[in-house]
């Protein structure tokens, strides 16, 4: 599976002090329960996207540990305060050792 | 003559479950999962405070595959007083888990939204964990009309 982008979209990229953006964000993936059996019977082993973190400048901001009943294509939506201008760091990581990354410049005036 | 008597038996059996939705009691014959389990693991066996909690998910879901789920606790998220942890449980999924969230105060807002799986329909159930230790919840019941746990 080759490795998917997210899309990601913030309510503000540049801020006063004290504001709240919203942050939202959907990756591809089949989120495979472990549930399901294939035509032959045998189970279709378990395949997730078992972290989603938020960091910002290094310091934790959001994290959700997913488990099989997260849906298809995880959408995941969260807040985040800062409170100086930084970088804003997003981390999926997957099951079968798949990691994905991405950043946002934030500003703060 | 007994293939009518069967209907009949059937219709009126199917009525006396969708009276019991009406009165909003979860239909049973639904095996009970790890829900509890999960439950007093995360709280330690203390039993939560309901309240602080909002869980906002359609009363009617169509797709069990992808289910809407707004979160939201009651909390100033201040370095003194903020929501730690909500793990997320549905009592009616082969599995319980659904989801473990951590919020730190620059979150600025205890609040996720994220789309889940619902095999039928149950409650789903939020326990916050505060920064003072104390544990409170929010619980949602939602009505799937097709299952979405791919079994």
């Amino acid at each position: 599976m080759s490795t998917p982008r997210p899309r990601i979209r913030l309510s503000a990229n540049e801020i006063s002090a004290g504001q709240v953006i919203d942050v939202r964000t959907l990756i591809s993936h089949t989120m495979e329960t472990g549930n399901r059996r294939d035509g032959s019977g045998n189970v279709i082993p378990r395949n997730i996207i078992h972290t989603f973190r938020a960091e910002f400048d290094g310091q934790l901001v959001f994290e959700c540990a997913m488990e099989p009943a997260i849906s298809a294509n995880p959408y995941m939506q969260f807040n985040v305060a800062p409170p100086h201008s930084g970088t804003l760091t997003l981390t999926w990581l997957g099951d079968d050792g798949m990691e994905v990354t991405a950043t946002e410049e934030i500003t703060v005036t | 003559m007994s293939v009518e008597l069967n209907r009949r038996q059937a219709l009126m059996g199917a009525g006396a479950l969708v009276a019991l939705g009406a009165v909003g009691v979860p239909a049973p014959a639904r095996a009970a999962n790890d829900a509890q389990e999960r439950l007093m693991a995360f709280t330690g066996g203390v039993q939560p405070q309901v309240g602080r909690v909002m869980l906002d998910m359609p009363e009617i879901a169509e797709n069990g595959n992808t289910v809407p789920m707004h979160i939201r606790v009651d909390s100033p998220m201040t370095p003194e007083d903020h929501v730690q942890k909500v793990l997320v449980l549905a009592d009616g999924n082969p599995q319980s888990g659904v989801a473990t969230f951590h919020f730190s105060p620059m979150a600025g807002v205890a609040e996720a939204n994220t789309r889940i799986r619902l095999g039928g329909t149950q409650n789903v159930m939020a326990v916050a964990q505060m920064s003072d230790g104390s544990f409170h919840m929010g619980s949602f019941e939602v009505r799937v009309t097709i299952g979405g746990c791919g079994g």
